[in-house]
């Protein structure tokens, strides 16, 4: 994507670092709990709290969920990796450094596919996943001249994901960060909650004439939704145009989006130059994997969004925009699979009816409803059922879309409410052969426009026998014998 | 017994009375009591727990008394009064690391060594001084004033220095008024106040003592050891506190030996590494005497000289001096006056910081913690850290070389004896010589011991250093007893009647 | 290679949170500069084979704990001996963002 400045056209360049909570009873180096929301300091241990002689020994899960996520972004698994100090103060950094890998991380290069809108697909480099720990959290408001320090999520395990500045546009930065919280999804690695800040992005943005080398660029920090992330790179790219084209330069700086004035401004409390000291923590040794854990984690992987989705396509032959939409969460895509079903290992169902009602009229249902597709009214075999009454011609697609708005109501079997409310559909030629012959005997005018060429008014007669059928004669035999009755 | 006979005994003679009933631990640990009052201007005790000592040798009787009616042993150190370093973090006992910065700080919990010893039946006396977090060699840059050694030259009645960082814990052994005392040596901290005060001490190999509870002051270089009065009571107080524990990763899961039955006698066949590089700058004749007089004993007592070399070993105090304070900067990070220690208001949280650290630390530290940054930060870390970490490796592959040929090295553990209280006060690396003999075996992880083996001209005791292979304090321990024995060391200072 | 002198001390400073005189600037940068010339001895070696030696224990990896919450929950421990503390936090001056 390209935005149109007054010197003519620019690029924009985005790279995103996703710090990704671990999912793990307990934090990265100590014994306490990892639980959101806990009373102020009481997931808090000992070493959590810096205290004088304490020391880190490290959880064995939150190193294996990294190679696990290592393994889902096809990246590089490092069998000796290296704990380093970040150094620096702050209120809620109790150790007054970070514990964080730096030079040798546990996981390398990777790549991730995502799949934009249109249906196509673009690959993102991973250049880095490392483990780090958190910080705790200070609390501005609760008192007018102290910040309150809460040290519970002190020492949580982050996965620090880094990508290589491949995205060119807002919306690939959305689709990288949608893939990628997919992905720590279908790995149970991490929640991917990121209005609770378990899944948050600093957003590195630099904008270049097409062709050029990168510009200088911009870290936007902590943004805490796609939506955010978004409308930040837009602003900021926007923010750096407008310097660079009345002659200005763009200093390297980290900024805050405040997505309530729609800006992107300076961090004020961290002007000064960073100078972190890493050097490796001399109170814990190389982290060295065997390589049976990984091959043993590699062989425990789920299948991932874009295995399911090749599936989907190659199996159930759908278009790949419907394939990517169903795999995006796991749960939709066990209930797409659910509503087709097997019978001899091959579908029951028409898959690509199946994936229209989900992917359609259930998901728009859904989403009206602010429901998640595990607290659907509507469960797979009841849809399943709706189209299986499509599929034998029970009742006609347009009578379909009642019951199934009757289905989100009540709750009921789609066969229930078509035998309650005698929505079967008329099959029977008797009925719909008097039926014609009371519209065409209504309508004798009509009938001879027609006959002197006004083909369109056939359209008319079929609007009126289904009219008088209540929808549920079969659409095709009225034509069929109409066509027989006023062409004959 | 009198108060005297009873804190002139060793651990492993009060051990065999109190198994015989000759007397009780309340007695014992009253006398040393006694002492710790009487020795109080020395200064070594910073804190003293007279009274929950008395209570816990009560206990320790108790538990005697039961184990005999129920017959069974007693733990190793069943009754043994002993000093903690104040680095140590003791339950409800304040721990300050002797800086002002941790002033008042009470910890919650007790360090696995002092947790160790207590359970081997041990009776905390108090906690003693040591240079503030450990940086020094004199013990003068402690929060609670300087210490003073009970030893004096014969001819000046100049007080002089116990050395450090360990000297509370070196002088209330010396001066009695603790059966043995725990250290903590990152270049030289245990062995150079036992060879300044006429003690034996031993760094243990790394990994050996947990670290887990000590004030950490270079985490890489740092382990806990025993400082008595001989090499058998070392050898008792490091298997009652050696031992794998999970909570410290640096800790090594190796089962612990029965350090006293390695204490043979015997050195008939071993081979004495001799390393010539060890006739460091500025060591006076005597101690080079002393040396030789060392290698005499043991090819005596039948074991075999061969001359080694360790190349590298003029760069291991350099390199000690950006490995230990860039370490050191980092872990001091965490006393910031948040939550815990001393806090000095500010009109923000940076000047809070500011101003705690400021007030808080003493210059030594400043200058370590200044010095540590400057080698860690950007563009000076590949010269300074890396490099000095290379050298660390070539100074371990130094000795890997020398024990292709030897079982382990004997060497002085100080190029002097102990200097007075003031001396090398303006000269930081006139101070930092002190360790050049020490710090290449924590550079390595090795064990090392210092065994008290004679008198200069002037009275002042002399030590030498025996180390071993990684793991192998048995033979230092064998080596150091025997040295002793050959010596026939008095460890009474000569001064302390008059206290 | 380099020099220790009073802005680089002042400097220094500032990173690791410590407050100093002008005269312990002075001082320093004289003693820091000594200390700097000695230990710059390094740099005759040549270490470009040598593997840095980053702990005190030899060949071993690191030891992992298993995932269980065995610790916290001790508030009144975490905040026992804060010079300042309230409603379960610890308190600080005024941060701003």
């Amino acid at each position: 994507m390209l935005i149109e400045g007054r010197t003519g056209s620019w690029e924009i360049v985005v790279g995103l670092e996703v710090h990704a909570q671990v999912i793990s009873n307990a934090k990265l180096f100590s014994g306490s709990s990892t639980a959101f929301g806990g009373e102020p300091n009481t997931q808090v241990s000992l070493v959590d709290a810096a205290m004088p002689g304490m020391l880190p020994v490290i959880n064995e899960k939150c190193v294996e969920q990294a190679v696990r996520t290592g393994l889902g972004l096809n990246a590089q698994i490092n069998l000796v990796s290296v704990f380093d100090r970040k150094n620096y103060f702050y209120a809620d950094l109790p150790q007054g450094y970070q514990i964080s890998q730096f030079q040798q991380p546990i996981v390398g290069e990777g790549v991730v596919t995502v799949d934009m809108p249109d249906g196509s697909v673009k690959e993102i480099g991973i250049e880095r996943l490392h483990l780090e720990q958190d910080a705790g959290k200070s609390i501005h408001d609760q008192h007018p001249s102290q910040s309150y320090i809460d040290l519970n999520r002190s020492g949580v395990a982050l996965m620090e994901i880094v990508s290589k500045p491949d995205m060119r546009s807002p919306d690939e930065a959305a689709a990288y960060l949608t893939k990628l919280r997919a992905i720590v999804r279908y790995l149970g690695t991490c929640d991917g909650n990121m209005a609770e800040g378990s899944m948050r992005a600093d957003v590195n943005v630099s904008v270049r004439k097409p062709g050029d080398a990168f510009g200088t660029r911009c870290e936007i920090k902590n943004v805490n939704s796609i939506r955010f992330v978004k409308q930040a790179i837009e602003i900021e790219a926007r923010r750096q145009i407008e310097i660079i084209e009345d002659g200005g330069s763009i200093d390297q700086e980290t900024r805050l989006f405040d997505p309530n004035k729609g800006e992107t401004r300076p961090m004020r409390s961290k002007e000064e130059a960073h100078d972190y000291r890493y050097f490796p923590d001399p109170d814990l040794l190389p982290l060295v994997l065997p390589e049976s854990l990984v091959a043993e984690i590699k062989a425990s992987l789920p299948e991932l969004p874009d295995e399911k989705k090749a599936r989907f396509i190659d199996h159930y032959g759908l278009r790949p925009y419907d394939a990517a939409v169903l795999v995006a969460e796991q749960e939709k895509a066990a209930f797409f699979e659910e509503v087709v079903g097997t019978a001899d290992g091959k579908p029951k169902r028409d898959p690509k009816m199946c994936a229209n009602y989900v992917t359609g009229d259930l998901f728009a249902a859904l989403n009206k409803a602010g429901k998640e597709i595990t607290e659907s009214p509507i469960s797979a075999e009841q849809l399943g059922g709706l189209i299986d009454l499509i599929a034998d011609d029970t009742i006609s697609g347009r009578i379909a879309k009642q019951v199934f708005e009757d289905m989100l109501e009540s709750g009921k079997d789609a066969a229930i409410i078509v035998e309650e409310k005698g929505l079967k559909q008329v099959t029977d030629t008797g009925a719909i052969d008097a039926e014609i012959d009371k519209v065409i005997t209504a309508n004798q005018d009509k009938v001879e426009q027609y006959k002197g060429g006004k083909d369109k008014l056939f359209g008319f007669f079929v609007g009126q026998v289904m009219k008088a059928t209540g929808g549920k004669a079969n659409p095709a035999m009225v034509n069929e014998m109409l066509r027989k009755k006023l062409d004959g | 017994m009198s108060h005297s006979e009873l804190i002139n005994l060793t651990i492993a003679e009060a051990r065999d009375k109190l198994a015989r009933r000759e007397f009780f631990a309340r007695e014992l640990v009253e006398a040393h009591i006694a002492a710790m009052d009487a020795t109080r201007p020395l200064n070594a005790y910073v804190t003293e727990t007279a009274e929950k000592a008395m209570e816990a040798a009560k206990r320790s009787d108790d538990r005697r008394d039961h184990i005999r009616e129920i017959g069974g042993s007693c733990a190793s150190m069943e009754g043994i009064p002993i000093a903690i370093k104040d680095m140590f973090c003791t339950e409800g006992v304040p721990s300050t690391a002797c800086s002002k910065i941790l002033k008042g700080f009470v910890p919650a919990y007790e360090s696995t060594v002092s947790a160790n010893l207590l359970r081997h039946g041990s009776i905390m006396l108090g906690k003693v001084s040591n240079d503030e977090f450990a940086m020094g060699s004199s013990n003068t840059t402690s929060a609670f004033g300087a210490v003073k050694n009970p030893w004096k030259r014969a001819d000046d009645a100049a007080d002089l220095v116990p050395g450090g960082s360990s000297g509370g814990s070196a002088v209330a052994v010396a001066s009695r008024a603790a059966m043995c005392a725990t250290g903590t040596d990152t270049g030289g901290s245990i062995r150079q106040p036992a060879a300044f005060c006429g003690i034996a001490g031993l760094k243990p190999t790394y990994g050996r003592c947990s670290r887990w509870g000590i004030v950490a002051f270079a985490s890489s270089l740092d382990q806990a050891g025993p400082m008595a009065r001989t090499a058998r009571d070392c050898a008792i107080m490091l298997e009652a506190m050696a031992g794998f524990d999970p909570k410290d990763s640096t800790s090594v899961d190796k089962p612990v030996p029965n350090f006293e039955a390695a204490l043979t006698g015997e050195v008939k066949g071993l081979k004495i590494g001799v390393p010539k590089e060890y006739r460091a700058p500025g060591m006076t004749s005597e101690i080079e005497a002393l040396w030789e007089q060392g290698i005499a004993w043991l090819k005596d007592a039948g074991a075999e000289i061969v001359e080694v070399s360790l190349p590298h070993t003029k760069y291991a105090l350099p390199a000690y001096y950006i490995i230990a304070p860039a370490e050191a900067s980092s872990n001091l990070a965490r006393y910031d006056g948040l939550r815990y220690g001393q806090r000095v208001s500010g009109a923000n949280l940076t000047e809070m910081y500011e101003n705690s650290r400021g007030e808080g630390f003493g210059p030594e530290v400043k200058r370590r913690i200044l010095m540590g940054t400057y080698v860690l930060s950007a563009g000076y870390y590949d010269a300074y850290y890396r490099q000095a970490q290379k050298v660390r490796r070539l100074v371990s592959n130094d000795f890997s070389e020398a024990f292709q040929k030897c079982d382990a090295l004997l060497t002085p553990t100080t190029p002097t004896p102990a200097f007075a209280i003031g001396e090398n006060a303006d000269d930081p690396l006139a101070m930092y010589l002190n360790d050049v003999l020490t710090v290449t075996v924590n550079l390595a992880g090795l064990p090392g011991m210092s065994v008290p083996a004679g008198l200069d001209q002037k009275g002042l005791p002399l030590g030498l250093q025996i180390v071993g292979r990684a793991w192998d304090e048995e033979t230092v321990l064998r080596i150091g007893d025997v040295i002793e024995q050959q010596s026939g060391f008095n460890s009474l200072p000569a001064g302390l009647a008059k206290l | 290679m380099s020099t220790f002198d009073k802005a680089t001390v002042a400097r220094m400073a500032t990173l690791a949170r410590l407050k100093l005189d002008d005269d312990e600037l002075d001082h320093f940068a004289g003693e820091l500069s000594q200390i700097l010339t000695w230990v710059e001895q390094l740099s005759e070696l040549d270490t470009d084979q040598v593997e840095p030696m980053t702990s005190g224990v030899a060949g071993e990896g690191l030891r992992w704990r298993a995932d269980h919450v065995d610790d916290g929950n001790c508030q009144d421990k975490v905040l026992g001996n804060a010079p300042e503390a309230a409603q379960g936090f610890y308190c600080v001056p005024k941060v701003v963002e």
